[in-house]
């Protein structure tokens, strides 16, 4: 396997690591916890009183929009990162191009922010 | 260099060792420090004191007490959605590591895209807690998932903007090589200190740091675990060990987002006037960026105890009206100033 597929297996594995503790501590944990079920203990907590309604109770998400900003934003990240490591090399052509495309991005947010999309709704 | 060879599995077995240690070390160590003792002498108090000398061994007490408490999972709970989600926080923690370099052949791996991986993986935290959020079956914890969720997407991107300010002034994005670009740099000219990131990105830095500060949900930013309104959020029903998880999961991560900050812009691992390539380096910069990991930790914790909890909304106007602005403005005038010079 070469040198680069490793250094990735390398990512894997410390993921499974990270699970592999959790898994670990838990297991260990079940050993040694005691385990005396009583009902009222299974309730979900509601400040002490007695849960009301359906647990997945509706409630309004005030901010679905910033997710829309968020996706733009990240894909232009995705974008200025590769440049960002080649600054030297384009010089000045380069500078124009990312300013132009920073400044079409910066427009984007301020034109949200114009609409009152920034705002609490 | 190391004189010895070693096959890829003995390797392996090597950085899964190192990973435990640079993940408990450093939460055990900001636990400690910060959590028990900095916050109660910032509020005339001792701490801990039992246990240990001046209660160092309170941490193992803790662990003791929480490996022996009972296993409770709410009836009406997702169950499959409820047991995976400290896997999923907990195994982004060790992702978060996977790319840091502690000195010249002390890495766990050498990937060109370093940071850019670093940043991606470390959002994958946001899917746990949302996860833990919706399959808790409870109010508190549902509406805790979604400001977690809210906030952290909004504070990743300034801190991934932030980053790019560094990322054009050391032309690259593996962390061994920013380390490098630090250590041989030159501050108009004078090379002595080499050229730490936090002087010429300080805008950066502190955006970093903020960003940093939201997405861990430390107090000002502590909105979707406020204790006052919604219990402990996305956590409210996770008890006993599941609830240590998570919480090592917040320390570890604090820990490896403040080494990433030491790495990013205060030099990392290497030290002045020392050589880069000198071997005693693979022994005394693991300990140099502890030592820097920990002032920045320092930082962190500092804010965490000094200010008081924003609210939902000024919290997403600073992070969409002033800290994108601002890092967006930094990019553009390092971009300047890397070309013109």
């Amino acid at each position: 396997m070469s040198d680069f597929l490793r250094d990735y297996l390398t990512v894997g594995i410390f993921g499974l690591v990270g699970a592999g503790l959790v898994g670990l501590l838990l297991g260990v944990g079940s050993l040694l916890r005691p385990t005396r079920p009583q009902p009222e203990k299974y309730i979900n907590y509601e400040s002490g009183v007695d849960p009301v309604g359906s647990q997945w109770g509706q409630s309004q998400v005030r901010y679905y929009i910033f997710a829309l900003l968020f996706v733009m934003f990240d894909v232009e990240a995705v974008f200025i990162f590769p440049f960002a490591t080649r600054v030297d090399a384009y010089g000045w052509f380069g500078l124009v191009e990312m300013v132009v495309f920073i400044v079409i991005l910066a427009l984007g947010l301020l034109y949200a922010w114009k609409k009152k999309v920034l705002r609490w709704v | 260099m190391t004189a010895v060879e070693l096959s890829y599995w003995q390797q392996t077995v090597f950085r899964v060792l190192g990973v435990l240690v640079a993940v408990i070390l450093p939460a055990g160590g900001f636990v400690y420090v910060f959590l028990f003792k900095m916050m109660s002498f910032m509020q005339s108090r001792l701490g801990p004191m039992e246990a240990g000398p001046y209660g160092s061994m309170q941490l193992l007490a803790e662990v003791g007490k929480f490996l022996q408490k009972e296993d409770i999972v709410p009836e009406k709970a997702d169950r499959r959605l409820f047991f995976l989600a400290p896997y999923i926080v907990l195994a982004s923690t060790f992702l978060l590591l996977v790319v840091m370099p502690f000195g010249p052949d002390a890495y766990f791996t050498n990937l060109d895209t370093g940071i850019f991986l670093a940043m991606g993986l470390s959002s994958i935290s946001v899917i746990g807690i949302l996860i833990a959020g919706w399959a808790s079956a409870s109010k508190y914890a549902l509406i805790g998932g979604l400001r977690a969720a809210g906030q952290l997407i909004a504070y990743e991107l300034p801190m991934v903007l932030a980053v790019v300010g560094v990322v054009i002034q050391a032309g690259t994005l593996n962390l061994q090589g920013i380390v490098t670009a630090q250590h041989s740099g030159e501050i108009f000219g004078f090379g002595g200190i080499g050229n730490p990131f936090i002087i010429t990105q300080l805008v950066g830095f502190f955006v970093f740091l903020t960003a940093t500060q939201a997405e861990l949900t430390q107090t000002p930013f502590d909105m979707p675990v406020a204790e006052s309104e919604i219990v402990t959020g996305y956590i409210t029903e996770y008890s006993g060990l599941r609830f240590l998880l998570f919480f090592i999961g917040e320390f570890a991560t604090a820990g490896a987002f403040a080494a990433i900050a030491a790495t990013l812009f205060l030099g990392g691992w290497a030290v002045p006037f020392v050589d880069l390539d000198d071997d005693i380096m693979n022994i005394a910069g693991p300990l140099v960026l502890f030592g820097k990991m920990m002032l920045v930790g320092f930082l962190i914790f500092w804010v965490r105890f000094t200010f008081p909890r924003f609210r939902e909304d000024q919290l997403q106007a600073f992070a969409w009206k002033f800290l994108i602005p601002i890092s967006l403005v930094n990019i553009l005038a390092t971009m300047v100033l890397k070309v013109a010079f």
